[in-house]
């Protein structure tokens, strides 16, 4: 092939190629509509932003398709980038419901003007302390944090009361945390409006000096337990659950649930609907779902997460009542204290 | 006295030139409607402490990406090493590896209790975290950047100009220094350039590796507290780094004249005989291809026997997914390519402050963290474009412009080595500047075109924030999966799709070396 007649086929792949792509953006595009936004009313079903990967709602959003003979188009991502994008989409927002993986991405979301107020009969499903006071979400399921230790090291009875024991000479450089992670910053929220910022303050600056090795999350917490290379860790208890689940019953890493202090606090996933929606009432009608017995059971069974609705019974796995984990409430969550705390972190040198 | 570019270049490069300017845009819109709150956050010591961390990082990764990818180039192009077009390949591949997988496995393997330490049966090895830890593991995922463009440029080089120096009598060390280094310039410049932009906006890599980079910063504020105007404040900040890194780089590409002058058919080079140093050669190129790809690939299999087990990926769906991927990558590589070029012969040919605008408003997107690129096309498509919102055209376009720079640095690299005399002559045949473009100026710069497109391949195949919020719903691809598998840590059951990830990548890494080395 000579050049010209090289570069006349290039030259028709990409024209090809273009047009394909086109073609194929069309295709998808009606696909991606069909879940609501612009809202046609031959498509059924509903449009889902979900910060959970499917392995941990796949099998309530499937029970929901299945009883109510409806389709849940479903868009997975980071829920902290899922907030982002809805508040950037605002009102030509295709999403009809929203599930969080932290109660502080859908409290910015909220705080955004985008989610509609729940009927009060799917609100009072879960108790008061786990919905928003102002009724624009509400917790579906809840992660305590714990202490998560090193079953070949460490006994339960040598594991300090509160997380404020992790401080001691015994467990210089062996303890993990993640003070980048939302879930650990909700956690130091909690304690600011429990004991204050100067003993919150105290203890950060304690668990830096006594060599607190900072992680990205609370999975490379866990798996840096089980590979021997730190004792002790603070991380959300189901995630050593999911491990055991994957690894059997030999797996290193034990979960602690601490007593004194702050105790194990809940920390939520939470769903909203979305005001821009056209499709509310189908919309309330999955969030209803996620708070009912089939799927509340799923969550509970598959992932051994708190079921948060009071229909529900939790895994008998799970030692600890869900009455003897606290929660920081709603109002806990409120953006400004999440600042503040991010602030306080960083003047500690935790963060 | 310059010629002006003729308007339809001019007009292709300005198009390009904002279109990629579109996150840079959204950043400035974000900050500037609270500008107190970003200048606040963005000029603290703080930021200035963790930003001198980064660029230290940064200047540390790029030496020794070039210090990588020069020797095997020069060995896997130039010389009789035994292999070279597979070691060319598999000193290649570590590009594909998303960073947070490829740091994952080095911890795997080298961590703490690692594999490495349980062969070794010693009780302690040195720290892969830190900054130590973030050096190897981003020097060995990055070099490719520099190795893929300057493999393009020593096939072009040509060889009468080494024959002629050799002749008068220079030793092959000076021959390399005086003949062969001053053209390869431009292309380690600018390989070096794209290997600091990838330092300086990675996340996933340094935060497994506990390093304190500027972008886990952005995190902090962006994922913590979920205030885009902080996020946007320090992406602002991620922005004028990468001007910074623009201007060093282009004063390191020096304006020699390295183009060819003679008239002719190129011909192939005489590789050089290596004679006994093809063992410190091979050594050399055994150890990078070992350290860079066996250890991360034989971590995988290892990984990917145990999944099989326990039934993670089907097969039937990874090959859909496989496809997803190769259909997007290959979209984001033809059109990124074809617009990188329209950037790269303007500043070739028709360089002035116009072309180097629009070249250094082409590399925007790239010193960005993805999930940024994403938000800002998700605020411009919803607001101007709402029937393109959320399609695989939308998707295809934020990946292009994420990873366009990646292109104009080889296919630039190549036009600067074609002579414009040859485009002259051309055009004293009376073909037009459009003909003389597509039929002499394209095919000559062919090996940095297809460099570019891989380049583009290569990433996009990786890409995760963007895909995930641009793509069509339910649209998945392998880097989707691979984030689906490792959200609760089962890096295992990631074994499959990031195989696969690797597989499909190849198909296009070896066909570029192949068709190099066939015709130079």
């Amino acid at each position: 092939m000579n050049p010209s007649a090289q570069i006349r086929t290039a030259l028709l792949v990409v024209v090809a190629a273009a047009l394909l792509l086109v073609a194929a953006g069309c295709g998808f595009d009606a696909s991606s509509d069909s879940g609501g936004g612009a809202g046609e009313p031959e498509t059924e079903g509903i449009t889902l932003y979900s910060g959970r990967i499917p392995a941990a709602i796949g099998g309530a959003v499937d029970g929901y398709e299945a009883r109510a003979d409806r389709d849940v188009q479903v868009r997975y991502a980071d829920t902290a980038d899922l907030a982002a994008t809805l508040v950037e989409e605002g009102d030509a927002s295709p999403a009809d419901v929203f599930f969080a993986q932290e109660p502080g991405a859908i409290g910015a979301v909220a705080d955004a003007g985008l989610l509609a107020a729940l009927p009060a009969d799917v609100l009072e499903l879960v108790p008061p302390r786990y919905r928003d006071p102002q009724g624009r979400w509400v917790g579906v399921t809840g992660r305590a944090r714990v202490i998560a230790y090193d079953r070949g090291a460490v006994r339960p009875a040598q594991l300090p009361r509160s997380p404020f024991g992790l401080t001691a000479a015994r467990w210089r450089d062996e303890v993990g945390w993640s003070p980048a992670s939302s879930s650990m910053q909700e956690y130091v929220t909690a304690l600011r409006a429990r004991y204050g910022d100067e003993r919150t303050r105290e203890w950060l600056e304690a668990m830096v000096a006594n060599g607190a090795e900072a992680f990205p999350n609370n999975v490379t917490i866990r798996d840096a337990i089980a590979a021997g290379e730190i004792e002790v860790g603070l991380i959300n208890h189901y995630y050593v659950a999911q491990a055991v689940a994957e690894a059997g019953p030999d797996y290193p890493v034990g979960v602690y649930f601490p007593p004194g202090g702050l105790g194990s606090l809940m920390l939520l996933t939470t769903a909203g609907v979305l005001e821009a929606s056209d499709r509310k009432p189908e919309a309330v009608a999955f969030v209803r779902s996620l708070l009912q017995r089939p799927s509340q059971g799923f969550f509970t069974s598959s992932s051994k997460e708190y079921p948060l609705s009071r229909a529900a019974v939790p895994d008998p796995s799970l030692s600890v009542p869900l009455a003897r984990v606290p929660s920081p409430g709603g109002d806990l969550i409120a953006l400004d204290e999440l600042q503040a705390t991010i602030e306080l972190m960083q003047e500690a040198g935790a963060l | 006295m310059r010629r002006p570019a003729p308007a339809w270049l001019a007009l292709a490069g300005l198009l390009v030139a904002a279109a990629a300017v579109l996150p840079a845009a959204y950043l400035l819109i974000v900050v500037a409607g609270d500008l107190g709150e970003a200048l606040s956050t963005a000029l603290t010591s703080r930021t200035a402490a963790i930003v001198a961390r980064t660029l230290a990082l940064t200047a540390a990764v790029t030496a020794t990406a070039v210090a990588i990818a020069l020797p095997i180039g020069w060995l896997t192009v130039r010389t009789d090493l035994p292999g070279r077009r597979l070691w060319a390949v598999l000193c290649t591949l570590p590009l594909v590896i998303p960073s947070y997988v490829g740091a994952y496995l080095f911890i795997a393997a080298l961590g703490p209790n690692g594999m490495l330490q349980e062969a070794l049966g010693v009780a302690g090895l040195p720290s892969i975290y830190g900054f130590g830890g973030a050096w190897l593991v981003l020097s060995l995922f990055t070099y490719p950047l520099v190795l893929i463009p300057l493999r393009g440029a020593l096939r072009r080089i040509d060889p009468q100009l080494e024959d002629a120096a050799r002749a008068m009598g220079r030793r092959p060390l000076a021959v390399f220094r005086s003949v062969v280094m001053p053209q390869l310039w431009p292309v380690l410049a600018s390989g070096g350039l794209l290997v600091s932009l990838y330092v300086v906006s990675d996340f996933g890599a340094v935060s497994l590796l506990r390093f304190d980079s500027f972008t886990r910063e952005i995190y902090i504020a962006y994922r913590s507290s979920f205030d885009r105007t902080a996020a946007a404040a320090l992406g602002a900040v991620l922005i004028v780094l990468m001007l910074g890194l623009l201007l060093l780089s282009s004063r390191l590409r020096t304006a020699k004249v390295v183009h060819r002058l003679g008239p002719g058919t190129l011909r192939p080079p005489r590789p050089y005989r290596l004679g006994r140093w093809r063992w410190p050669a091979l050594a050399f190129c055994a150890l990078v291809a070992l350290v860079a790809f066996a250890l991360p690939v034989g971590v995988l299999l290892y990984w990917a026997s145990e999944g099989v087990a326990s039934g993670a990926t089907p097969w039937s769906r990874a090959a859909a997914l496989a496809g997803n991927s190769f259909g997007v990558s290959a979209g984001a590589a033809l059109l990124g390519a074809s617009a990188a070029l329209a950037i790269a012969a303007l500043a070739v040919r028709y360089p002035g402050r116009l072309a180097r605008l629009f070249e250094r408003a082409s590399h925007a997107g790239y010193a960005l963290p993805g999930i940024l690129v994403a938000l800002a096309l998700v605020f411009f498509a919803t607001r101007v474009v709402p029937p393109l919102y959320q399609t695989t055209a939308l998707l295809v376009f934020g990946l292009t412009i994420h990873y366009l720079p990646l292109a104009v640095g080889p296919i630039a690299a190549a036009l600067v080595q074609v002579s414009p005399r040859i485009e002259e002559a051309a055009r004293g045949l009376g073909r037009g500047r459009a003909e003389v473009f597509r039929t002499v100026t394209a095919p000559l710069a062919r090996g940095g075109l297809l460099a570019g497109a891989a380049l583009i391949f290569l990433h996009a195949m990786k890409e995760l924030p963007a895909t995930l919020i641009l793509a069509p719903i339910g649209f998945e691809t392998l880097a989707t999966d691979i984030w689906t598998q490792t959200t609760f840590g089962f890096y295992e059951a990631s074994a499959i799709p990031a195989l696969l990830l690797l597989a499909v990548a190849a198909v296009p890494v070896y066909l570029l070396s192949e068709r190099g080395a066939a015709r130079p």
